[in-house]
């Protein structure tokens, strides 16, 4: 496998708000696995408008996203969900245009047909969005956690098409 | 996302009936609706909304000026412009500065930027599906690609612009009083030029898109106000005026628009002279017609709505037609543009009050801040617009929940959010999870 098709294969997303406690989480991952990762795969970020999702996942083949999920698990927990080929949370129905989150955004792409290949969801269940606050202790562990997932899901595959 | 009662109860006893819409959908922020209905008569319309209090009046006090625009840009992630727009303005007639020529006109380009981001959002992603009949953005793209993807690289074009005068797309950090702390060269706008040539023809079939869905039949006579300067179509300056003869600058705003609390909601309700008002596209475009770009006008008037604008459906109509207007004129000011020798011009604070209207992408939006000599905030008011329509949004729905009381609760909540909708409120910024119920877990 050359760099330069797994740079066009793999793309790695952080989804989150620096500024709102445990909602960075997605951030901060992306930001450590940019230094553990090849420099060919690409890692982003995405903070704010929702709908900048479609421009960042776009051209490429796989895409892995990290974000803080509710969920109403045990906070810290970590959760995977593909969902290249189905919508898998439920109607989607925005109630908001800041809350267009990545369900909303992936949907939205689904919808237009501009959906990467595979598109892989990691969720960390969050505990606390206080503004300021650093991530909750059990949050820091999710963190450490999912890295972890991202990683073995890169590195057990090694090739691009079966994350 | 509505909730209610069935509307199964029996006729002809006395009754009392609720329209209840728990959440907003589709609106900027947290809001609800609580409609009370008693023999057929509407007797209480409180539109609640519950974000809780921001303070960003209070923890303004005791900053130094120069922090304003970016402290206020926090408080809309859809509008941080007009904050930054209105802040800047007022700060600097309390200072005796003057922001002219290119400056001023890059100003307009800013705002350009914003309005188109804000409207093309609106339009195809939270208004559209009303009239089409999809209960969201997303639904409605299965079926709608072509017009959903041009809606996106509309906003897409506006997030650009910004982005190349603002550092960056949401909450831009070049603003200063007294102008910008970097300007951009010729060659930088010029590059952006052929993408909004293609936007400003998207506009165009965005006008006449809008303009060809059935509007449900409801009029109102609204008193309009806004900003309507000679010889351009406002953004950041200009007496504010009304359709019933009010003719101020802003220093006078709070004599004839003042605010006052009501129980069930965080936000203020605004009234011009007493009673409720409408501030934003309809507004605008009813006072400022007249100075439209020449497309816009061409379109404005191919549409055959003509004026005044009585049925709030046509906010969309009025909302496109100035998102053509924002991409002719930002083609305006960048074919015309001489880079100035200086990003921003010299400010010397100095102890007194500054007040500015500017026109946000939903209406005015007033702020005034009472400053010490050292450029020390001793006072700060905002009046932003979602308070000034909240009022007016009441009178609409008191006006149409009479055509829907044959309806079912659930089917008259939902018309009841198409009439808020029609307005854009924005009522706050939120943080950002994902909501969703977990069926797979790897611990």
């Amino acid at each position: 496998m050359t760099e330069q098709v797994r740079r066009e294969a793999i793309r790695v997303i952080g989804v989150g708000n620096a500024w709102r406690g445990d909602d960075a989480v997605g951030l901060l991952a992306a930001r450590r696995l940019r230094d553990q990762l090849d420099s060919s795969i690409e890692v982003m970020e995405a903070e704010g408008d929702g709908l900048a999702l479609l421009d960042l996942m776009e051209g490429a083949n796989h895409v892995l996203l990290i974000d803080a999920i509710k969920g109403g698990g045990r906070p810290g927990t970590c959760v995977r969900l593909d969902v290249s080929t189905e919508c898998r949370w439920g109607p989607v129905v925005p109630s908001s245009t800041h809350a267009m989150g990545i369900a909303e955004s992936i949907e939205l792409a689904r919808a237009l047909d501009r959906l990467p290949k595979q598109v892989v969801v990691y969720g960390v269940e969050i505990e606390s969005v206080e503004s300021g606050a650093p991530l909750s202790p059990a949050v820091c562990d999710g963190l450490d956690l999912v890295v972890e997932m991202v990683m073995k899901d890169i590195e057990r595959t090694g090739c691009t098409n079966c994350i | 996302m509505s909730e209610g009662k069935d509307n199964n109860l029996p006729e002809k006893e006395p009754q009392t009936r609720t329209i209840a819409i728990g959440t907003i959908a589709r609106v900027e922020g947290e809001g609800a609706l609580r409609i009370t209905v008693k023999d057929g008569e509407v007797r209480d319309v409180e539109l609640r909304i519950f974000e809780p209090p921001r303070y960003f009046e209070a923890f303004l006090v005791g900053r130094h000026y120069a922090e304003v625009p970016d402290i206020v840009a926090r408080i809309c992630g859809i509008c941080p412009v007009a904050y930054q727009m209105s802040a800047v303005h007022a700060l600097e007639q309390a200072f005796g500065v003057q922001v002219s020529g290119p400056l001023r006109e890059l100003r307009r380009l800013l705002y350009c930027a914003e309005w188109i981001e804000s409207h093309a959002l609106h339009v195809y992603m939270l208004h559209a599906p009303d009239f089409l009949g999809y209960p969201s953005g997303i639904e409605m793209a299965k079926d709608h690609r072509d017009a959903v993807t041009r809606g996106l690289k509309l906003k897409k074009a506006g997030n650009r612009l910004l982005t190349l005068l603002g550092g960056r797309s949401v909450h831009p950090v070049s603003v200063k009083v007294g102008g910008f702390s970097r300007v951009p060269t010729r060659h930088e706008l010029q590059g952006l030029t052929d993408e909004l040539l293609w936007a400003r023809d998207a506009a165009v079939e965005t006008v006449r898109w809008v303009a060809g869905f059935e509007k449900p039949a409801f009029r109102q006579d609204y008193t309009v106000a806004a900003l309507a300067p000679e010889g351009e179509y406002p953004f950041n300056e200009g007496p504010i005026k009304s359709n019933h003869g009010l003719h101020i600058d802003a220093p006078h705003f709070e004599k004839h628009f003042v605010e006052r609390q009501v129980a069930y909601s965080t936000a203020l309700q605004s009234t011009l002279e007493g009673e409720s008002y409408l501030a934003g596209p309809m507004a605008r475009l009813q006072l400022n017609a007249a100075r439209l770009s020449p497309l816009a006008k061409l379109a404005w008037e191919e549409t055959g709505v003509g004026l005044p604008i009585l049925n709030p459906f046509n906010a969309i109509v009025a909302r496109s037609v100035e998102i053509l207007f924002a991409f002719e004129e930002a083609l305006r000011v960048i074919r015309e543009y001489e880079p100035p020798r200086e990003a921003s011009v010299p400010v010397v604070p100095r102890a007194g009050v500054g007040m500015a209207c500017t026109e946000a992408p939903r209406g005015l939006l007033y702020h005034r801040y009472a400053v010490d000599k050292d450029g020390i905030i001793q006072e700060a008011k905002i009046v932003p617009p979602t308070s000034q329509n909240q009022r007016r949004i009441e009178n609409d729905l008191r006006a149409f929940v009479p055509q829907v009381l044959n309806l079912s609760t659930k089917e008259a909540a939902l018309a009841c959010e198409r009439i808020i909708r029609c307005y854009d409120p924005c009522i706050s910024c939120a943080t950002h999870f994902l909501r969703l119920d977990i069926s797979e877990a790897s611990e």
